[in-house]
């Protein structure tokens, strides 16, 4: 195990690196995260204007729910790895059979770094501007709320980690597909659909009529997003924290489990095709 | 061979190619296709939950919504080497061969893809307005669809212009940018709600800077003949997508700088 | 009037410089130093119309920035330059459309397309008129042997095929001036002797003035009355193959056969003017230099000491010879 984790921080700080290097980049992406969440919370705060019955959630809460969707977007398995993609495209991706390593776990290794560098540079800044920044320039209303209880944070940043490895064990599902679609578009957009709207990206998942609640409570997705900002503003009050962290775990498992077996015959594909 | 019959050449060879890429061409139709649905299911959702949007119908949104999406389309699809600029000429070098070709760059890039996956947020985004239309008891009369086909014109130049200034900026940095997601994707999601939802200087900065609400909103509420809560003039409103077509004057001029400064720079 | 006139030509770019480490992209983030670097320094040269020209120099040294200059499509900092009457970069539609340009490393021509529909286009491109159109574009199928590939698409082309393809699409609309930059760059021997051919043909049969980057020496030397090499952006040589060789070392290489091992052991090869390089079992190589020992004389020295097989006398490789004008200059590749 001891082995394993040297190529893996090599991997994560190459990316922190490479991020760095795009410092037009970081910036353009903090302005674009800024300017979604600015246009999701006029639209959603322009029907909640209208409501004159109490809402499964209030403003408060929907206002976090989107800010912290901005900052951690990153995070979300809508997108592959664009440096994957490329392997698989040219062949070189079969190198990776030749490393001493398990393939699924130095893939999870990879893919996780994937989805957490961004976030991490990303998602800070967009946390302290739209908690700190917004009140100050007289948008209190609008601006992320602190955690509501300490419970609800611990609650929360467990739900992240466990949100992190469930993001990762999809994506790496999109990776191992794009074994299969040589052109490597295709899986991914799909998934990126199923995220975005399953996840609480496009509406927050409450907000979806009553008779769909009962399918949107056991689908995984839900897990990426939806749980852990809804455990952040005490929409799902603390009593319930463990029994959604479990929820998440249960389909990470389930997911990772799937990985495996189809990775197997991707790797049998891979040497039958010579990469 | 004059321009208009070369771009015409360019893109007949670009369906030929594409459909030797049947399968990824189809799964890509189909994600453009999921994406312009699950923006109106987002709509719906919201509909269904709070009933309706500061006095605006489910109909009349998805009618904003539908018209941007097909707008946004076609201006996408003509735009497609302006919009992969970045990673197939700049990052490869590939610009200097439309330099040393003695045709304009706008026009080579205009004709290097008419990218067919694009009908799968065209398509959809049609079909949404013409059931709106229907669903809202629209007369069906000549200006009213001549009005729309000038606004989506307006609206397609508009775009197209949005691509030109995303290429533009890769003169600048070769760093990928998403800055101009906020106004591609961004602009198509503000666009298929209501301005008057929005704040004050949204509403200004999308019709005076980068003007989106003059190709969408503003004509749309002629189309659907209500009555602008912003008070403005059916004058202007039928005027307003003049607006798109000027942005783009302005961005081929932009585009003009980048490219000298390309060969200033060599890079 | 020379076709192209070169006048103190410099380009400079502005790079910045990456500090190393997680620290150092950190700070990167925030401001960047920035660096001059002098591609070109302020050259001169001229070319006359239908000469055929080798243009060297380690990577790095300025090569392509000068041929992107002259082919307009990247502005100098400093200088002039003319080419039938025009400045390139100027007047680049003009300028681009009585020129060929060929990039080793890259093809102008449409990845998915049948080679001859990327000739089709490329008519409509540059404005052939119909018959030179067609005229053109058979000569040179016929020159290069493309029938058999006009129906290919060019991604599943060999690069030698590919090579050919693309000279041939350079030359469609009948410039009189070419650009070749390394274009037998990944060649196997016998494409890049049909390449040199074809080359050596237009050059003397149709008068294409051609200029030629290359790193492949036995390119200058089958092809070029004159070479020029450059080196940190400045021309350090300007004149014939000839004349570059005698520039860095005035040096040949006298080689002897011997039919049996013990006769080259025992050859005594030193002397004025004269440096044994190598000795195996049978035949031994000796360094002179002809304007202190002609070679009669080295000949008959060695035949008062044996009988050899065979003898026969070499130019050093321009290779070497290039090589030691790079480190004569303290060139490295950057």
């Amino acid at each position: 195990m001891k082995a394993d984790i040297r190529p893996l921080v090599a991997v994560v700080s190459a990316r922190y690196r490479t991020l760095l290097q795009y410092r037009a980049a970081a910036f353009a992406g903090f302005a674009t995260q800024l300017f979604w969440g600015a246009i999701r919370l006029m639209i959603l705060a322009a029907f909640f204007a209208a409501a004159t019955e109490p809402q499964p959630m209030n403003l408060t809460q929907v206002v976090a729910y989107v800010w912290l969707g901005q900052a951690l977007l990153g995070m979300l398995p809508w997108n592959v790895d664009a440096d994957f993609r490329a392997q698989v495209r040219d062949g070189t991706v079969a190198y990776d059979l030749l490393r001493p390593l398990d393939l699924y776990s130095y893939w999870f290794g990879r893919t996780l770094a994937f989805r957490v560098a961004a976030p991490t540079l990303r998602g800070i800044p967009m946390v302290l501007f739209s908690m700190a920044l917004l009140p100050l320039v007289g948008l209190g209303d609008w601006a992320l709320t602190p955690p509501a209880s300490a419970v609800a944070f611990a609650g929360f940043v467990a739900a992240l980690v466990v949100a992190a490895m469930l993001a990762t064990a999809v994506t790496l599902l999109a990776h191992i597909s794009l074994l299969w679609t040589i052109s490597g578009i295709g899986m991914d957009r799909i998934l990126t659909v199923l995220v975005t709207i399953f996840s609480g990206l496009v509406v927050p998942l409450p907000l979806f009529p009553d008779w769909l609640q009962p399918f949107l409570n056991w689908q995984p997705f839900r897990g990426l997003a939806d749980v852990p900002y809804r455990i952040y503003s005490g929409n799902i009050p603390p009593a319930e924290i463990a029994a959604e962290l479990f929820f998440i775990l249960v389909w990470t498992v389930a997911l990772v489990v799937m990985g495996r077996l189809i990775l197997l015959r991707g790797v049998r594909r891979m040497v039958v095709q010579g990469g | 061979m004059n321009a208009a019959a070369l771009l015409l050449r360019y893109l007949a060879i670009s369906l030929r190619g594409q459909l030797q890429y049947r399968a990824s061409f189809l799964m890509a139709a189909l994600g453009n296709l999921l994406n312009c649905l699950i923006e109106l299911a987002g709509i719906w959702v919201l509909f269904d939950r709070f009933g309706n949007l500061s006095g605006w119908s489910f109909a009349e949104v998805a009618f904003f919504c539908g018209a941007v999406n097909a707008t946004y389309a076609i201006g996408e699809l003509m735009a497609t080497g302006f919009d992969q600029f970045g990673t197939l000429y700049v990052k490869t070098g590939d610009f200097d061969r439309l330099l040393l070709r003695p045709r304009s760059t706008v026009l080579q890039l205009a004709g290097h893809e008419l990218s067919l996956r694009r009908l799968g947020r065209l398509l959809p985004g049609l079909v949404i307005v013409v059931v709106a239309w229907g669903a809202l008891d629209l007369p069906v009369e000549a200006d009213r669809f001549a009005l729309l086909a000038f606004a989506m014109a307006g609206g397609v130049a508009f775009f197209f212009a949005l691509m030109v200034l995303q290429a533009t900026m890769c003169f600048w940095t070769t760093e990928s940018l998403e800055l101009m997601n906020i106004l591609t994707y961004g602009g198509v999601e503000t666009a298929s709600y209501p301005l008057p939802i929005y704040h004050r200087l949204f509403r200004r900065f999308f019709t005076f800077v980068v003007p989106l609400a003059c190709i969408g909103y503003f004509p749309i509420v002629a189309v659907l003949g209500v009555d602008d809560p912003l008070g403005t003039s059916r004058m202007f409103q039928v005027a307003a997508p003049l607006a798109g077509f000027a942005f783009l004057g302005v961005a081929i001029g932009v585009w003009q700088l980048g490219v000298r400064r390309y060969t200033s720079t060599g890079s | 009037m020379p076709q192209i006139e070169v006048r103190g030509l410099a380009k400079t770019f502005r790079v910045a410089e990456r500090l190393p480490g997680l620290a150092g992209a950190f700070r990167g983030l925030f401001h960047r130093r920035m660096r001059d670097v002098h591609a070109l320094g302020g050259i001169d040269f001229d070319i006359e119309r239908g000469e055929l020209v080798g243009y060297i120099g380690p990577n790095g040294a300025g090569k392509s920035t000068t041929i992107k200059i002259l082919a307009g499509i990247l502005n100098p900092t400093a200088g002039t330059c003319r080419v039938d009457g025009l400045t390139p970069w100027r007047d680049r539609r003009r300028h681009v459309a009585r020129i060929g340009v060929v990039f080793g490393q890259r093809t102008q021509l449409w990845w998915d397309l049948p080679v001859i529909e990327s000739f089709d286009l490329l008519r409509d491109i540059y404005r052939i008129p119909s018959e030179a159109y067609r005229d053109n574009r058979d000569r040179l199928i016929a020159l290069m042997d493309l029938e058999p590939l006009l129906d290919v698409p060019v991604r599943q082309l060999s690069l030698g095929q590919r090579m050919r393809s693309d000279l041939a699409a350079a030359l469609l609309h009948g410039p009189s001036l070419l650009f070749l930059d390394e274009p037998t760059i990944g060649l196997d021997a016998v494409s890049k002797l049909a390449i040199r051919d074809f080359v050596r043909e237009l050059n003397r049969d149709r008068q294409v003035t051609v200029l030629l980057t290359t790193h492949d020496m036995d390119d200058i030397e089958a092809l070029c009355q004159r070479v020029m090499v450059i080196g940190n952006g400045r021309i350090l040589v300007d004149g014939s193959v000839a004349a570059l060789r005698r520039r860095v070392r005035n040096e040949r290489v006298l080689v002897v056969d011997y039919d049996s091992a013990g006769e080259a052991g025992r050859v005594d090869a030193e002397g004025e003017g004269v440096r044994l390089v190598e000795r195996d079992a049978s035949r031994v190589r000796i360094a002179f230099d002809p304007d202190r020992i002609p070679a009669a004389t080295l000949i008959g020295a060695l035949l008062a000491q044996g009988t050899p097989h065979d003898l026969f006398i070499e130019h050093p490789p321009i290779e070497q010879t290039v090589a030691e004008l790079y480190a004569e200059h303290d060139m490295r590749e950057r």
